[in-house]
């Protein structure tokens, strides 16, 4: 399949749920589970796509999970995300820089 | 066109650029890698804007997945814009007509809605195209830098950068995390069950692993953890 389309059908959906609420819907939702539920979506979407997917990340589970406790550490700790995103990649590097050596 | 809104947009956007520049950097190794050309990661970038329905989008591109997959990836992933586009929705100046609010909602993003967010008072449509457009352009030109470096660097070094984008979301999940224990859970239960299908289940395409470990998991801490009535948007003096 084209590219194309799925760029396009990927941006379509993208924009209708950021345009829909913003000129149609007017009014809070009422309804307590909804308002929960989205609340723990964003966390739990950015959780699934994250674990396990990440120790292929770099391509090497060793390497990869270097990057991961790193980044885990330093979010834990409140780095800004620019900080924690650059140290999980130098720390990969430097530990596919070390198993060469060896 | 009130000149001053547009620059104090154009100014509270310069760190959500900065932000972008880097981490779209790291989509776009990730687009490259799989199988994008840099102008087919540029226009993902630019009419997404979005950074982990971008990230699965091209996973299913990858895979060669259905358009249902993309549909519903893209609708479960970004589907927290509704609710900070609701909620913004009620934020918005008196001159907001149609095709200004047509314009903004291109551009509501976690950063750019928490930005707008926090503003005493109303906001006006300049200041939102100030920081759309700033936050745009760190978006796409990282992309593109990233994209392109993707063939140019060692491969050493655009492997280690694989892992950027998942180190932001690791970076957005942990301190909430730390902060509720209701949102560890979430997060818990959403990586253990991602891992498990990911174990035994490995015919369920990525794209749908994501969104049923993450449907199931919110649905089971809105039941078991439900939160309070998410708060208006506060009724201020107007900017």
């Amino acid at each position: 399949m084209s590219i194309v389309i799925y760029i396009a059908v990927m941006a379509g959906v993208t924009y209708l749920i950021r345009m829909i609420p913003l000129t149609l819907v007017r009014r809070q939702i009422k309804s307590r589970f909804i308002n929960s539920f989205l609340y723990y979506i964003p966390y739990t979407v950015l959780s699934a796509m994250t674990f396990p997917a990440i120790f292929n990340s770099t391509g090497d589970i060793i390497t990869s999970s270097v990057g991961t406790v790193t980044a885990l550490i330093l979010a834990y700790v409140g780095m800004p995300l620019i900080v924690v995103a650059l140290a999980a990649a130098g720390s990969a590097y430097l530990a596919g820089f070390i198993i060469t050596l060896f | 066109m009130k000149l001053s809104h547009f620059v104090k947009g154009l100014k509270h956007g310069i760190p959500i650029f900065l932000g972008y520049l880097s981490v779209s950097f790291g989509f776009g190794i990730l687009a490259v890698k799989s199988g994008l050309s840099v102008t087919e990661a540029a226009a993902v970038s630019l009419f997404n804007l979005t950074s982990a329905g971008q990230a699965a989008g091209v996973g299913i591109i990858a895979a060669g997945g259905s358009l249902a997959e993309m549909v519903l990836s893209q609708l479960i992933i970004n589907l927290r814009y509704s609710l900070m586009s609701l909620s913004l929705s009620q934020k918005l100046d008196k001159s907001f007509n149609l095709p200004r609010r047509l314009l903004v909602s291109y551009g509501i993003t976690d950063e750019i809605f928490i930005m707008a967010a926090v503003q005493p008072g109303r906001i006006t449509p300049w200041y939102m195209y100030g920081i759309i457009l700033v936050s745009t352009v760190g978006w796409v030109l990282g992309t593109v830098l990233g994209a392109a470096a993707g063939t140019v660097l060692p491969a050493a070094v655009s492997d280690a950068l694989g892992i950027m984008l998942y180190g932001m979301f690791i970076a957005i999940i942990i301190p909430p995390a730390k902060k509720e224990k209701s949102v560890l859970a979430g997060v818990l239960l959403a990586a253990g069950a991602s891992a498990v299908l990911y174990c035994f289940a490995p015919f369920i395409s990525s794209g749908f692993a994501v969104i049923i470990c993450a449907v199931a998991a919110a649905a089971v801490c809105a039941a078991f953890f439900p939160k309070e009535t998410a708060d208006t948007v506060k009724d201020g003096e107007g900017t």
